[in-house]
């Protein structure tokens, strides 16, 4: 396991170095000059000047890139210039808000989508089978900032069902202790009833928005997969054996199906995670997501290099860990390594 | 938006990884007639697609109204006998400007596909067919830009790059490549020493030539699937970009800079200037995904999902 | 670890935790002393007068520091709040003010007031918050050399409790610049206790308070909330209403908009018009709109390069905008028409100009310098675009038929103060609001050939720049009316820039909150706001 852990990790050093060097160049070719951006309305040419300075905005490309890449050593990732804070620190305290908001939307998709996958799978060709279809291409069919409005219009607007879109949580209730940064496991850590309440409350309207972003391959791969499981060699066998439809089905066929849609898990949790920059414009979440666009489109480098390297790491991470769970699961990638 | 590909299945499952030889032409319709009346999912998608076709051919000539004609005093009108879909905050039709838009959306749509297919089929089947360098490079590259969150990559591009309907497919083409570029570069591997590529050689054909007149028209139908799906991406892609004010210029008709600019609206209960747009966006990427489907059915039903 | 372990570990339930009684921490004062207001974004420091500090900070200033003097406060003419007067100041911390017999100095007595710290008020720290505000750089200075006030050398600490201010030149000016937002004052041993070397303590500053006013931070949450809480012992003015503030960033406007409708904030600003209008007309919350001082939204025609370097063809294109249009597209009606007027100059600002939509006039023009038409671009700022836009598209479309084509060139905030430095824009919609409501003000900041940033159409004219020196440092108010009815002439001749509207800042607040006051800095201003 270790050995396999490092030559991941190995192959995913050049990745890394490129988007490196990507996230600087695009960063440094943005047009529009920040200096004067945030030297505000009045300033004068010293103004401009002395901020320029300040950034190091006025030595050549490749000094800037040195001194980029001297600073990711210590670890220093910049400060940004419209909050006013170090990049890295931000990024800490806002990485659990997205992260809670994701991993609650595909907990939530998972939900749905592997039973739909599943009775699609076992009655192919039927309505529920295309109904599956249509209900899950259907999700994945609209601008995701407008399904987040949409729902802020019905359930919020509307029916009064789902509480203020004001964030993370109600402004006259306070966080708890921060152990995790996750609301929903820091209240329960506190024993804090009503905060966890607030707190799901407010994560429900998002986080149904980015899961039906994720039913349809979701429920596409469970679909193939069990097609796949039922149609091969050992469950045949399994029935011939004369074991039950139920356990054919859940013991033999689900469990094997489940390596292929555990990959597909991976890739939409990292694609959701880049992804849920609109809906946290739409929903006020404190997030990186909408801190990365609110900078870029401010044309703040700091906080987008930051977000990016990040995300790129976070990317790599959640590969190797597939890759470990599936060795785990799968004896035969174990016997193969 | 996900790459498909790995979704369905094709790349991960075990199994035989067989090379579809081309098709018999009046078997492909007698398959195809078959496929779309056994399915009428795939049926009602196809439909709609020559529908949206249709509506960006002669679209602009049929509608009522100038899409870009406003007139103020109607500003803001529910749908009625004289505006079916209502007008925009500028008094504009909606109907004509969701019709005439279906011309850009489509281009955008069909110029980002052709466009990836270009780049990252070459790219792909010069790394499969050469290996070597060729192969590491491409795969360096597909790597870093996966490792991107693919929507801030975009952002990027077009915010470095300006704000134009070329700007925007360069950018979901690049955003696309590393999955075309996979895609295209299995199926290199497997048909690099199949018999009519050799002939190809054999006849005197130089590598590069083999590789565009032989490997890539084959490769075509395989990768024809998804490039609906990157199709209807290129839609939603173009709408997200336009809702952070990074889409195209105003007061260009587009369903994602109407639905955009609509859902400013909403709360003040002009429902009908997003709406309508984001219906016809909604039906278009559906339909593009139904299409995926459909001619996956089609061309090789092995791996149908 | 083997499979089966790893299987059953991993699907164990989190154990119900025991949900024992609430922790309901009333977070000290009830609902009817607290105050929600949400806003598109926070303060991105809390020192005003550094660098590179965004709109809201304003409102940091405002609160939580005190300035010499303020403005007297008038009620609104609706009723519906009070906003200030130019021409007259109150005490603040200065208790009193006596300007010298030759004219050429102030003194101002102190009252007794304590910082945040515990600490008294001295002129020591007046002088060194002045001194700050001159040598900082950036908009501060150029805010104080616009009151003649430039060197440190001109503020004295003559004892504890008595700080004088000696003139460079008389200049009307100078003690309403003492009553903007700008000039407050800090705790100066606090800032310089934990300056690090650093003279003016800008990073200390940058992430603390160190005043005197009405209100301290509580905590500030750069990008979700700014929470604000009551000083118990505020000298300068009534204690407010109001124990604590919680001001919540909420980007989308629409969401805003939501959230007050439905009763869940008190207090919002930065809608679009169109909110504004639909609100006001629902009466489920009251809107107060106050006319932006010296604001105006304007189309600037490049007079240096390009298709508008003849005055002809701009009046041409001041004829031919529709102005009632964009008052009710882009602006919902909530602004005050700058066009239309008759009868000749005056000495207002903002004032209207003659122009009107006369698409005759405007096409006879036209077609005595390009008859066969050019095409052109307008450019503006994508950040505005709610109301940018609009008039973008109805400019285009008016033009049309002139056989002036113009494309749309919508940029990010970003790139739009470097586009509007370039100068090279041929027109340009863009939004002036200066703080000081006297038009030798505007006119010295968008007309003047020292071609500051503002000065968007490239405008040079000696004679304009004579008349509004003249009028800037003019000896009695004869004379100013004069140059100013003059130079306001000139500019409505060779009308470089087109004014079409002075727009109003909106806010909307629940039925339950009154007490609104409306300052140059347009933030709210918590220490007057009630909530019955």
């Amino acid at each position: 396991m270790l050995r396999l852990t490092l030559s991941r990790l190995g192959t995913a050093v050049p990745s890394l170095v490129g988007v490196v060097i990507v996230t600087f160049l695009l960063t440094r070719v943005l047009p529009g000059d920040p200096a004067t951006y945030f030297a505000g309305p009045v300033a004068s040419k010293e103004a401009i000047a002395a901020i320029q300075h300040q950034l190091g905005l006025d030595q050549p490309l490749w000094v800037q890139f040195g001194r980029y890449v001297g600073d990711l050593a210590h670890g220093n990732l910049g400060t940004s210039l419209t909050t006013g804070q170090p990049v890295l620190t931000e990024l800490a305290n806002r990485l659990p808000a997205s992260a809670e908001l994701t991993l609650l939307s595909l907990l939530l998709a998972v939900a749905v989508a592997v039973p739909l996958g599943l009775a699609a799978a076992l009655r192919q060709g039927s309505w529920v089978d295309h109904l599956c279809r249509v209900v899950t291409t259907a999700g994945v069919s609209l601008p995701v900032f407008f399904t987040g409005l949409l729902t802020v219009y019905v359930f919020y607007f509307v029916l009064g069902w789902a509480p203020a879109p004001l964030g993370r949580l109600d402004s006259f209730l306070s966080e708890p202790p921060r152990v995790t940064g996750f609301l929903l496991i820091d209240s329960l850590w506190a024993f804090d009833g009503a905060t966890f309440r607030a707190a799901l409350s407010q994560l429900v309207l998002p986080a149904v928005t980015l899961a039906v972003f994720a039913l349809a391959p979701l429920a596409r791969m469970t679909r193939a997969a069990m097609l796949a499981a039922l149609a091969s060699e050992f469950v045949r066998t399994a029935r011939a054996s004369g074991l039950t439809g139920r356990t054919v089905v859940l013991t033999y066929a689900f469990r094997n199906a489940m390596l292929p849609v555990l990959t597909t898990l991976g890739m939409v949790f990292s694609f959701l995670l880049g992804a849920n920059v609109l809906v946290e414009k739409v929903f006020a979440w404190p997030g990186i997501g909408s801190y990365a666009v609110e900078a870029l489109i401010a044309s703040d480098f700091a906080p987008v290099q930051g977000f990016v390297l990040t995300m790129a790491v976070l990317y790599i991470l959640l590969n190797l860990l597939i890759d470990l769970l599936y060795g785990l699961i799968d004896p035969r990638m174990k016997a193969a390594a | 938006m996900i790459p498909a590909a790995r979704a369905d299945g094709e790349s991960v499952l075990p199994g035989p990884a067989v090379a579809a030889a081309p098709v018999e032409r009046t078997r492909l319709f007698g398959h195809a007639r078959y496929v779309l009346t056994q399915d009428p999912v795939t049926a009602a998608s196809f439909t709609l697609f020559l529908l949206l076709l249709l509506a960006a051919l002669i679209g602009p000539s049929v509608v009522p109204y100038e899409p870009l004609a406003s007139d103020t005093a109607q500003a803001l009108q529910p749908p009625n006998a004289a505006h079916w879909f209502g007008t925009d905050q500028l008094g504009r039709d909606i109907l004509s400007r969701v019709v005439v838009a279906a011309r850009l959306d489509m281009a955008i749509a069909v110029f980002s596909v052709a466009l990836v297919f270009v780049l990252g089929g070459v790219a792909g089947v010069a790394a499969g067919f050469f290996g070597g360098w060729t192969d590491r490079i491409v795969g360096r590259l597909a790597d870093t830009i996966m490792a991107f969150p693919l929507f801030v990559l975009a952002l990027g591009i077009v915010a470095a790059l300006g704000n134009s309907v070329t700007n925007i497919v360069l950018a979901t083409a690049i955003v696309n490549f590393p999955l075309y570029a996979r895609v295209a570069r299995a199926e290199a591997l497997v048909r690099r020493n199949a018999g009519y590529v050799q002939a190809a050689r054999l006849t005197g054909n130089g590598e590069l030539r083999v590789v565009l007149t032989t490997v890539l028209p084959n490769i075509l139908p395989i990768m024809a699937v998804q490039m609906s799906l990157t199709m209807g991406y290129a839609i939603l892609n173009a709408a997200g970009l336009s809702f952070v004010g990074l889409g195209v210029r105003p007061p260009t008709p587009e369903w994602g800079i109407m639905v955009a600019e609509g859902a400013a609206t909403i709360m003040s209960g002009e429902w009908w200037v997003a709406l309508f747009p984001g219906l016809a966006l909604m039906l278009a990427v559906f339909c593009f995904n139904l299409l995926g489907d459909g001619l996956r059915d089609i061309v090789d039903p092995q791996r149908r999902t | 670890m083997d499979r089966r372990t790893f299987l059953a570990t991993s699907t164990a339930a989190l154990a119900a935790p025991a949900l024992s009684a609430q922790r309901a921490e009333a977070q000290s004062p009830t609902r009817a002393e607290t105050l929600l207001l949400v806003q598109e974004y926070g303060p991105n420091s809390m020192d005003m007068q550094g660098l590179g500090s965004s709109q809201p900070v304003n409102g940091v200033a405002l609160n939580c520091y005190d300035r010499l003097v303020r403005f007297k406060t008038v009620p609104l003419p609706d009723g519906k709040g009070k906003t200030f007067t130019l021409n007259q100041l109150e005490p603040e911390l200065a208790e009193s003010w006596q300007e010298a017999s030759d004219g050429m100095s102030v003194t101002f007595k102190l009252r007794d007031a304590k910082f945040h710290s515990g600490r008294p008020v001295t002129a020591r720290d007046v002088k060194w918050s002045l001194d700050r505000a001159v040598s900082i750089g950036g908009f501060a200075t150029t805010q104080m050399n616009a009151g003649s006030m430039e060197k440190p050398e001109q503020f004295v600490a003559v004892d504890d409790k008595t700080f004088r201010i000696d003139f460079i030149r008389k200049d009307k000016l100078l003690m309403p610049d003492l009553g903007v937002t700008i000039p407050f004052v800090f705790d100066s041993e606090l800032a310089l206790k934990n300056a690090g070397g650093d003279p003016w303590a800008k990073e200390w500053l940058k992430n603390n308070v160190a005043g005197s006013g009405g209100y301290k931070v509580e905590s500030w949450k750069p990008g979700t909330e700014t929470i604000y809480v009551r000083n118990e012992e505020w000298a300068c003015g009534a204690k407010p209403a109001m124990r604590r503030i919680i001001a919540r960033d909420i980007p989308s406007a629409a969401t805003r908009r939501a959230l007050l409708e439905r009763g869940d904030a008190d207090v919002s600003f930065g809608l679009p018009p169109k909110d504004f209008k639909d609100l006001a007309e629902a009466g489920k919350v009251q809107v107060v709109g106050v006319p932006v001082p010296n604001g105006i939204w304007y189309v600037a025609l490049n007079t240096a390069t390009g298709p508008f370097t003849d005055p002809r063809v701009r009046q041409a294109v001041a004829w031919a905008i529709p102005y009632e249009k964009m008052m009710q597209v882009a602006l919902y009606g909530r602004g005050v028409p700058m066009w239309g007027a008759a009868g000749g100059p005056t000495v207002a600002w903002p004032q209207p100009f003659p122009y009107d939509t006369n698409l005759e006039k405007a096409r006879a023009l036209v077609q005595q310098v390009a008859p066969g038409g050019f095409s052109t671009s307008v450019l503006f700022d994508s950040g505005q675009s709610t109301i940018a836009e609009p008039m973008a598209v109805l400019l285009k479309e008016s033009l049309a038929p002139l056989g002036i084509n113009v494309e749309l060139n919508k940029v990010p905030g970003a790139n739009f103060r470097g586009e509007l430095n370039k100068k090279t824009a041929p027109i340009v919609i863009n939004r002036f609001a200066g703080w000081l409501d006297w038009p030798d003000y505007f006119f010295f900041w968008n007309y003047h050939g020292n071609n500051s940033v503002f000065n968007v159409a490239s405008y040079q004219n000696k004679t304009m720049d004579k008349e509004i020196d003249a009028a800037r440092f003019a000896p009695d108010q004869a004379d100013y009316d004069t140059a100013v009815k003059s130079f306001v002439k000139l500019a409505e001749e060779d009308v470089p820039f087109i004014p079409v509207a002075q727009p109003l800042h909106d806010v909307a607040m629940q039925k339950s909150i009154g007490g609104y006051q409306f300052w140059p800095c347009r933030e709210p201003d918590f220490r007057a706001f009630t909530k019955s």
